[in-house]
This record gives C-alpha cells, sequence and structure tokens, in this order.
C-alpha cells in the first residue's frame, strides 16, 4: 500500500518535469569513451570543489563581518570561537588553492587531448569563460580577510587600471570606490564574491556541461566515438557514465579528499602558499609590505605582467596571456586531436609551454631581481610563442595515422608494480651495525639512480619524437 | 643543450636569495607541554603584557587549554584584578605608547603564524647594547626595533661582536657582558615557553585540528579502498 502511494508520488512529478529524461541524457543514457584515464579526473573534482566551496563559504558568510574594521577580527572569531569554524575556514582556503590545481590539470588535459578542437569550441570557450570569472571570484574574495597581502594585493591589482590611458585613473578609482581600498571596496568584493560571481560561474558551469553533452566526450585517442555503433545506436566504444563513471569518479574523489584532508589538518598555511605568511597581520594602509606577491595561482600571469617594462604594456599583455587562450581552437590547425598521434614538434612545444608556465609562476612569487626579470621575459616569449606560432607549426608537423577505434593503454593499476621495480632499482641494501649486530638495510644507491635517470631521459626523448 | 641551459638559467635566480641576514635558530614549541605553555604565559603576562596584547585569547582559554583550575589561573598567571572571562589586554593606553615608543606596540596574536616560532625564539634572544640608538638597545634579527629588551634581568646585557663581509659590518656573534640573574640554558628554556605560548595564542585549535587529522585521513582510506572495489566490480566486463 505504501509503495504503491511512493510511486504514485513519482508519477506524478514524471508526468510534470522530464526527471527521468534528464537523468537518462546526462547520465544512464549519456555515453563516453571506455578508456579515460587519470586526466579525466578533473573535471568532476572541479565539480566537487566547487560544492565544497558554496557551502563552505555559505556556513562562513553567517560569522563574517564585510566591514573595514570587523573583518580581520571576525575571521579569527571563526578560527577560535564558532565551533568548527577554523575547519570550515580551512576547507575554504584550502579549497581555493585545491580549485586552480584542479582547473589548471583540467585545462592542460584539454590541451594535450586536444579536447578544444571541432566539435568542442563552445565547451572550451564556456571553460574558459568559467577560468576568468573563477580568477575574478578568488582575487575578491582573498580581499575579504583583511590582512596585509589581502589589502596591498587587492591596490597593486586595482592600480593597474590607472595604466590605462586617458580613463584609467577615473576607471580605478569607479572599480575602488575611493581614493585608496577602503571599507567601500571590501563591501562590494564581498558582494561580488558571495552573490554575484557564484551565479555567473553556476550558469556557465550548465553551460559547460550542457554544451559537452551535445557532442559528446573526447578521449585520450581524440577519435569520435559515435562513428561506429552497435545494433542498438550506442557507440561501441561508449559505457554509460552511469553507473561507470560515477563509480570511478568516486575512486578519483577518495584520493583527492586524502590529499585535501591532508593540507586542512596538517599543513593548513602549506608553507605560506595557500595561506600567506602577512596576511596574519591586519591590513594597514599606511605601511606598505617590502614584498608584495599573489597567491599562487596567479604568478605565472603577475610575472607577465612585470617582465614588460612599460605598465601599460605589462596589462595588455597579462591580459593576452588569458585572452590568447580563447583562441586556442583556431590557432591549432592540426587534423588530429590527441597528442599520441601528433608529431614531434608539437609534443615539444608543450613541454616548452610546461617548462615556462611553471617557470613564470615560481618567477612570480619572487621578488623582481635583474636575473629574475631576464628569465620572466625569456618565459613569457615562449609562453607566446607556443599559441602565436601554433598556425604554422602545427600545419607542417607530421602526424601518426590515427586508429578508428579506441587503443587500450596500460592503466595506473598495471603500471604499480613497475613503479615499485624502479624505486628498487635506486635502493641497493647495504650492511649497517645496529646495537652491535649488523643487518641489511636499503640506503640510495647513486649509480641505480644515475641509471633510471638516463633512461627516463631517453624515454623523455624518444616520447617527444 | 638548450634545455640544459635553461635548466641552469632557472636556478640563477635562486641564488640571488641568499641574504645576508642573521641566521635564525630553531625554536622547540611543543603544545602537548602543558607546563612549558603555562610558564610561557606567565612569563608573558609578566614580562610582555606590558605593552604588547593578546586579545584573542581569553584567561578562560589557558585554564581550558592548559588543564589549569580557573582560580590558579587567577593567581599565579592573570595580573592582578583580573577576570577569568577578560581578554589579555594591555594596561597601557595606545595613545601613550604612541608618545613613548613612537608606535603602537602590535598584538601578538598572531605573530607566530606572520613571524614564525624561530623568528620570535632568535628575536627575543638577540637585543645587544648599542649606544647610538634612542633607547640604548638594538637588536640582531630585527635592526632598530622600537622596543627594550624586556628580558634583559633574565638573559643579562650582550654586545655585539662585528666583522667585515662583502665590505659591510654584520654581526657575527653576540656575547653576554654581563649576567642576568638566570644561566643561558635556563633562560632559552624561558624563551622557548614564550614562545611556545604565542604558538600556542596564534591558533588555539591546532592540537585538536593535528589530533583528527589522523581518523579523517583513515576514514578516507577506508572510503577509498571500497569505492576502488566497487569500481572494480561494476568494471569486470567492460573490455
Amino acid at each position: 500500500m505504501k509503495k504503491k502511494y511512493l510511486t504514485g508520488c513519482g508519477t506524478w512529478v514524471v508526468n510534470r518535469f522530464p526527471l527521468t529524461k534528464l537523468w537518462n541524457d546526462h547520465m544512464a543514457q549519456y555515453y563516453a569513451p571506455k578508456n579515460f584515464n587519470f586526466w579525466y579526473f578533473f573535471g568532476s573534482l572541479a565539480l566537487l570543489v566547487l560544492v565544497n566551496q558554496f557551502i563552505t563559504g555559505i556556513l562562513l558568510t553567517m560569522n563574517y563581518k564585510p566591514d573595514a574594521g570587523l573583518a580581520f577580527d571576525s575571521v579569527e572569531y571563526i578560527m577560535r570561537e564558532v565551533p568548527w569554524g577554523w575547519l570550515v575556514r580551512y576547507m575554504h582556503s584550502t579549497g581555493a588553492s585545491a580549485f586552480f590545481i584542479v582547473i589548471y590539470l583540467h585545462m592542460f588535459r584539454g590541451l594535450i587531448y586536444g579536447s578544444y578542437k571541432q566539435p568542442r569550441e563552445l565547451v572550451w570557450i564556456f571553460g574558459m569563460l568559467l577560468f576568468v570569472a573563477l580568477m575574478a571570484e578568488a582575487f575578491m574574495g582573498y580581499l575579504l580577510p583583511w590582512g596585509q597581502m589581502s589589502y596591498w594585493g587587492a591596490q597593486v591589482i586595482i592600480s593597474l587600471f590607472s595604466a590605462i590611458p586617458i580613463i584609467g585613473d577615473d576607471l580605478s578609482l569607479w572599480v575602488r570606490g575611493d581614493y585608496v581600498i577602503s571599507d567601500a571596496t571590501l563591501n562590494r568584493f564581498f558582494a561580488f564574491h558571495v552573490i554575484a560571481i557564484p551565479l555567473i560561474l553556476i550558469m556557465l558551469v550548465f553551460m559547460h556541461i550542457v554544451a559537452l553533452h551535445e557532442v559528446g566526450s573526447n578521449n585520450p585517442d581524440g577519435i569520435d566515438i559515435k562513428k561506429s555503433k552497435d545494433p542498438w545506436g550506442h557507440p561501441i566504444d561508449g559505457i554509460p557514465f552511469h553507473p561507470y563513471y560515477t563509480v570511478k569518479d568516486i575512486v578519483g574523489v577518495s584520493v583527492f579528499l586524502f590529499f585535501f584532508a591532508t593540507v586542512i589538518f596538517y599543513m593548513p598555511e602549506m608553507g605560506g602558499y595557500f595561506l600567506e605568511d602577512a596576511n596574519f597581520i591586519p591590513a594597514d594602509p599606511l605601511a606598505t609590505p617590502e614584498h608584495i606577491s599573489p597567491v599562487w595561482y596567479f604568478t605565472p600571469f603577475y610575472a607577465i605582467l612585470r617582465a614588460i617594462p612599460d605598465k601599460f604594456a605589462g596589462v595588455i599583455a597579462m591580459g593576452g596571456a588569458i585572452f590568447v587562450l580563447f583562441l586556442l581552437p583556431w590557432l591549432d590547425r592540426s587534423p588530429v586531436k590527441s597528442i599520441r598521434y601528433r608529431g614531434g614538434i608539437y609534443k615539444k612545444a608543450i613541454l616548452m609551454f610546461v617548462i615556462s608556465f611553471v617557470g613564470l609562476g615560481y618567477l612570480g612569487m619572487q621578488a623582481p631581481t635583474a636575473s629574475a626579470t631576464i628569465m620572466a621575459r625569456i618565459f613569457t616569449a615562449m609562453y607566446f610563442g607556443f599559441f602565436l606560432l601554433m598556425p604554422i607549426y602545427t600545419r607542417w608537423e607530421k602526424t601518426k595515422p590515427v586508429p578508428k577505434q579506441l587503443t587500450e593503454q596500460p592503466s595506473i593499476e598495471d603500471r604499480i608494480p613497475g613503479w615499485i621495480e624502479t624505486a628498487n632499482e635506486m635502493v641497493k641494501e647495504v650492511p649497517v651495525e645496529k646495537e652491535g649486530k649488523t643487518v641489511l638495510q636499503k640506503r640510495p644507491d647513486a649509480s641505480g639512480i644515475a641509471k633510471v635517470l638516463i633512461r627516463t631521459a631517453k624515454n623523455l626523448k624518444s616520447s617527444l619524437d | 643543450m638548450k634545455k640544459l641551459l635553461q635548466i641552469c638559467l632557472l636556478l640563477l635566480p635562486l641564488s640571488s636569495f641568499a641574504s645576508a641576514s642573521f641566521d635564525l635558530e630553531s625554536a622547540d614549541a611543543d603544545l602537548s607541554e602543558s607546563k612549558s605553555l603555562a610558564n610561557g604565559a606567565k612569563l608573558y603576562v609578566e614580562y610582555c603584557l606590558g605593552c604588547h596584547s593578546v586579545k584573542y585569547i581569553r584567561y578562560l582559554n589557558i585554564a581550558d587549554d592548559f588543564d589549569i583550575k580557573a582560580s590558579t589561573v587567577l593567581e599565579n598567571i592573570a595580573p592582578e584584578g583580573a577576570g577569568i572571562y577578560d581578554k589579555m589586554l594591555t594596561a597601557m593606553n595606545s595613545r601613550d605608547a604612541k608618545k613613548w615608543f613612537g608606535t603602537t606596540p602590535p598584538d601578538l596574536s598572531l605573530i607566530a603564524r606572520s613571524r614564525g616560532a624561530d623568528w620570535i625564539y632568535t628575536y627575543l634572544k638577540s637585543f645587544y647594547v648599542d649606544p647610538s640608538k634612542p633607547l640604548g638597545v638594538n637588536n640582531a634579527v630585527f635592526p632598530d626595533v622600537g622596543m627594550l629588551n624586556p628580558l634583559w634581568q633574565l638573559q643579562g646585557e650582550q654586545i655585539a661582536v662585528f666583522k667585515k663581509e662583502h665590505g659591510q659590518e654584520v654581526i657575527s656573534k653576540l656575547v653576554i657582558q654581563e649576567k642576568g640573574s638566570m644561566t643561558p640554558d635556563q633562560f632559552d628554556k624561558a624563551v622557548n615557553d614564550i614562545v611556545n605560548f604565542l604558538v600556542y595564542a596564534g591558533e588555539p585549535s591546532q592540537l585538536e585540528r593535528r589530533s583528527m587529522g589522523k581518523y579523517v585521513l583513515l576514514f578516507i582510506l577506508l572510503f577509498g579502498i571500497i569505492a576502488y572495489l566497487l569500481k572494480k566490480e561494476y568494471w569486470k566486463d567492460v573490455h
């Protein structure tokens, strides 16, 4: 009797709302390629971190005071007096950094497997808009604790607007709502951080996923799985997203949470990278810190800004470094999507790009010495070279034949024994005197390490051809 | 070859950061030592609270977190007349402080988080006599600092020994010229207790945070194993 009543309720809803259709279209009958590898965890992880930021953010808002006189104290109040406040705050602050780690890896996945290429250009554009919105969200959120780095970081970045000719000064005044960063700035940043940008993020995530599910997911082979279908019209190389990828993503989630919790419980400042030391000093408009550096996830772009001698040109370059990513689908002229079948020149270009991006990220955290500035200029040239020369080198590259169907590659589980073997190669058992007895103990072995390094270098070199 | 050059160039900026600042000694902050914490709090109230508040800590926190009776805290640690719910505020008002020292002495609740335990430890041990300064003392870690050595009676008076390095006079070491009421070992321990207290004050929840971490990680690990087995089961017929 009771069961019948429940089914009746369900039917009542289904007759009025396409619940079953939505579920089938996006989960149970959304066919995804069966060969997703490690790189494909980061989309669902980004969604997880987004939810984490929303929930912890709402809880923080209940005790935070967006007021220049009270903000810093209210954060410490959350850390000390609010039950579990410290946990919620660390989940939010670690979540911000985790968001960028996950997003950078997610974008890199797109880069190596050509996920931005036709027909997924719009998926990429929505993703890039998400990235820009996320940067705005993070930048404004960072002002809210009202520490020294919050204050001076915002001061430096907003003053960049004043580099724009003619309207610059008025524009930066309009953005701040005052001549310096002040209570007015804090209040409007709070409004943007908790209402405006989260709404934009939600809408963009929705469009990103809808656009993806319209054209279907790419895969590490860069092959269109819809080309070969079984008699029922399902792709031969496809499997329903639910339950296959939902259960697989849960494994990814638990690995992610393990690292996430390690940071939260044992190293919430992450050595000053996630929470900067100087941000434990309340904002003081009269005392400029010796060294102002943004949080790590902005430093690649900050290094590009500083590498250009002229301030306005620097602002253009920084904006250009992000804008050029939007053009990626049209810069890449290669007929092949996945790095597995692309020519050596593209692989080398990607390696150079990674080196330049990481290098810029490092230099953006350091004080601008003469040698650091030269390095930043070289990396900036490499960064832009990767994108702007792409139409030329991708047209010339010699691609490999692309198979018709997905190929099988060793999974992480298959590779673990090999890794253990490599680790064993690097150590050697040495007799050690211990409490009067001679026992064999494992010690690092120089010749073993050298052998492994040489082999790794050779493998890397051959994989770049 | 080009890549090797790049790697070398990448390491170049690192070398330009070897600055000539005074080496920091390492403090031994251990928040499980409630005796050290209580002694640190007592010393702090006696020698530091005159100028520097710790406004996020109440005397009740000390009683609760260091396992001391509230009455004992009021008797032994808190200044006379303080109540158990009072915050650790200084009696000096900031206008007077500005007149006397040129600046308001900062609140030290979060000093261990902004400067680090080692910095505070070395700083407190590195005051030396310098007649050229208005207060007659200087500090090797924080040159031209605007305060006196609050612990000089305990440590004694130190003088600095200079050496030439790259054409600049730098401090090579500090030597005790006039003995204080404590031996160097006793003094190191006293300073360490103060540092320990400040590390606690910077984040009182850190003991709870660390002790909880292992259970959370263990849970996630078990959850991960079950999730992995579930995945294996679902995927066994995908080829």
